[in-house]
């Protein structure tokens, strides 16, 4: 293909990804905004105040960018994870297999459909947060804006690697429901690690998710649980290796080619 | 560049299974053919087609689309290539005008030239009134022509369908032979798979028949059908008739008391048959083949293989 057409291709895919679910946002936009209200009405507005501070902010304060980050995850995962898989289960991945659209463009696409759900969501849920605390003020725009980036994407890619595998609908649901929303509860959404006992801190320090949570965390109230360009390294270094395995699953046509 | 829009060469499949689907076929379609791949369930058509348009990998073998390998340079090879699949295969949630723009965007046609395209063809296939609807919505035969206008939204020179018309009523099944006869007159290679024998034999060119993952028989219609040695008629007779008459240089027998099947090879005169029934005094009132010609040869050829 040449270039001009390339481009051409990757722009109607990434099209083609937004208006899936643009087309059904009564289950991909609205329900992340449902649930981060109810959040701030319990934890934020009703308990919150008996919380009292953490790390020195308003708990309700403290919560927001733990729970964007839970609200952009979940929606970069599954919208790939639901999109490339349905299109092989309705065999409408052929459209693209029969075309000669490169691997590495048919990732890219997906990436796209991926990051706009979850850059979307972001900022809903953001709006949303403003209602119940409106004087937050971001302290870092641009490393708010980089990690929202980076986390969509490292989660469309890893949601791909889960619609290559999955066989059935039960398959792209375990991963979201029994690994990825355990560890983000678990990485610092609601608290900071610095409450936990040692040992508890300690083990949690190998938790991926924190250190998606905590760079967020950083970017938008100036405080964190960890190193940020430790935390960056580490997104961009799983970047790499999710794009590698899901270009190789692509090119041996694992779960896609028979 | 190659006189061939296809050259199959050595191909096998063994699935993951260990179904051994294509043991090493070899096929070469000229430029320009109406080309008919015929044979009975799970012979390999399909297997056969699908890795052609790399929805499945192949075991061994080499396949060239007009002179290009598709190992060497598979997107080049697939821009040639338009393929419509036995199964379903679009996002049934898609509206049918967006289906079709979103494939030709695939092979990098920008959206003005994919609309015009669209619709055309959409009008062509009698679909332009659904171009709105969701194409869950459509029906079986609706579908099917969905499928093709796909198929050829990027113009492609070579045309692969596996059972185009499965489904598809009389009439519209007709309009579609038609609508395929026009675009192979306009220079676009066909070829198809079906079960509808008689049509084939109306339309193609050439004809293939794989069985069991081989090539049982590949050659022109004509001299396929030239080689039938014999044929088997139905004689609808005036009166009813007690025994068989005494012919001995004919194999023939009886239905029920007026009616007589008459088996002839290529050497007999359907003349001396009718002569020597009214010296016996039987007459006939009318004849007709017993079964299309070319199914008869096709289960023959089917049947001569699994006899060895
Ligand atoms: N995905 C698959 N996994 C395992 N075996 C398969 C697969 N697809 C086809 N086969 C087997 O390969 C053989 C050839 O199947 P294929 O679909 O090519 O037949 P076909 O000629 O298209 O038949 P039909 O006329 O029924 O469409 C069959 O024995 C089938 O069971
Ligand atoms: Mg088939």
């Amino acid at each position: 293909m040449e270039t001009k057409e390339l481009i051409w291709a990757i722009i109607t895919l990434s099209e083609k990804e937004l208006r899936r679910f643009l087309r059904i946002w009564v289950q991909t936009l609205v329900p992340p905004a449902v649930t981060t209200s109810l959040y701030f009405v319990i934890f934020g507005s009703l308990i919150g105040p008996r919380i009292g501070a953490m790390d020195g902010f308003d708990y309700i304060q403290f919560m927001i960018p733990g729970l964007i980050m839970l609200a952009v995850i979940t929606a970069a995962y599954s919208n790939v994870v639901s999109s490339f898989y349905g299109v092989k289960f309705q065999r409408a991945i052929e459209e693209l297999l029969i075309s000669p659209m490169p691997n590495w463009a048919i990732l890219f696409g997906y990436v796209v459909g991926g990051v706009a759900r979850g850059v979307m969501i972001g900022v809903i849920v953001f709006l949303v947060s403003l209602i119940f605390y409106p004087n937050f003020e971001i302290a870092n725009y641009g490393l708010t804006i980089l990690v929202l980036f980076l986390t969509s994407i490292m989660f469309s890619l890893m949601g791909f690697i889960n619609a290559v595998y999955a066989d059935s609908f039960d398959d792209i649901a375990v991963i979201p429901t029994f690994v990825l929303t355990p560890l983000i509860y678990l990485g610092g959404v609601f608290y900071s690690i610095n409450i936990l006992p040692d040992i508890w801190r300690n083990i949690s320090l190998a938790n991926p998710m924190l250190y998606v949570v905590n760079t967020f965390r950083e970017g938008m109230l100036g405080s964190s649980d960890v190193s940020i360009p430790l935390a960056l390294g580490m997104m961009s270094g799983f970047i790499i290796l999710f794009t590698a395995i899901c270009l190789y699953l692509l090119n041996k046509g694992i779960g896609i080619r028979q | 560049m190659s006189e061939y829009a296809l050259e199959i060469t050595g191909l096998k499949k063994v699935y993951d299974n260990d179904v051994e689907a294509l043991k090493g076929i070899d096929l070469k379609i000229t430029k320009g053919d109406f080309f008919a791949l015929l044979g009975p369930n799970g012979a390999g058509k399909s297997s056969t087609i699908g890795i052609i348009s790399s929805i499945t990998n192949k075991t061994d073998g080499n396949i060239k689309i007009f002179g290009v390998d598709i190992d060497q340079n598979f997107p080049k090879a697939k821009s040639f290539l338009g393929v419509v699949a036995q199964e379903i295969n679009f996002s049934q949630f898609e509206k049918v005008e967006d289906i079709v723009i979103t494939q030709a965007g695939f092979y990098g046609i920008p959206k003005d030239i994919a609309k015009a395209r669209c619709k055309n063809l959409l009008k062509k296939l009698s679909l332009w009134d659904k171009r709105q609807d969701q194409a869950r919505n459509l029906s079986g035969g609706q579908k099917r022509r969905l499928m093709i206008a796909k198929a050829l939204v990027h113009e492609p020179k070579l045309l692969i369908l596996d059972e185009p018309t499965a489904g598809v009523d009389i009439e519209l099944r007709r309009e579609m032979w038609d609508f395929l006869s026009d675009i192979n007159n306009k220079g676009t290679t066909i070829i198809l798979t079906t079960h509808y024998l008689e049509e084939a034999e109306q339309h193609c060119n050439n004809i293939a028949i794989i069985d069991e993952g081989s090539i049982v028989e590949d050659t022109s219609m004509k001299e396929l059908l030239s080689r039938l040695s014999i044929q088997s008629f139905v004689l609808d007779l005036e009166d009813e008739i007690q025994d068989l008459p005494d012919l001995p240089i004919f194999d023939l027998k009886s239905q029920d008391p007026k009616t007589l099947i008459a088996t002839l090879t290529k050497d007999d005169d359907l003349n001396t048959l009718f002569d020597k029934l009214s010296e016996h005094g039987i007459k006939v009132k009318s004849m007709r083949n017993e079964q299309n010609r070319l199914e008869e040869l096709f289960i023959r050829l089917v049947k001569e293989k699994d006899g060895n």
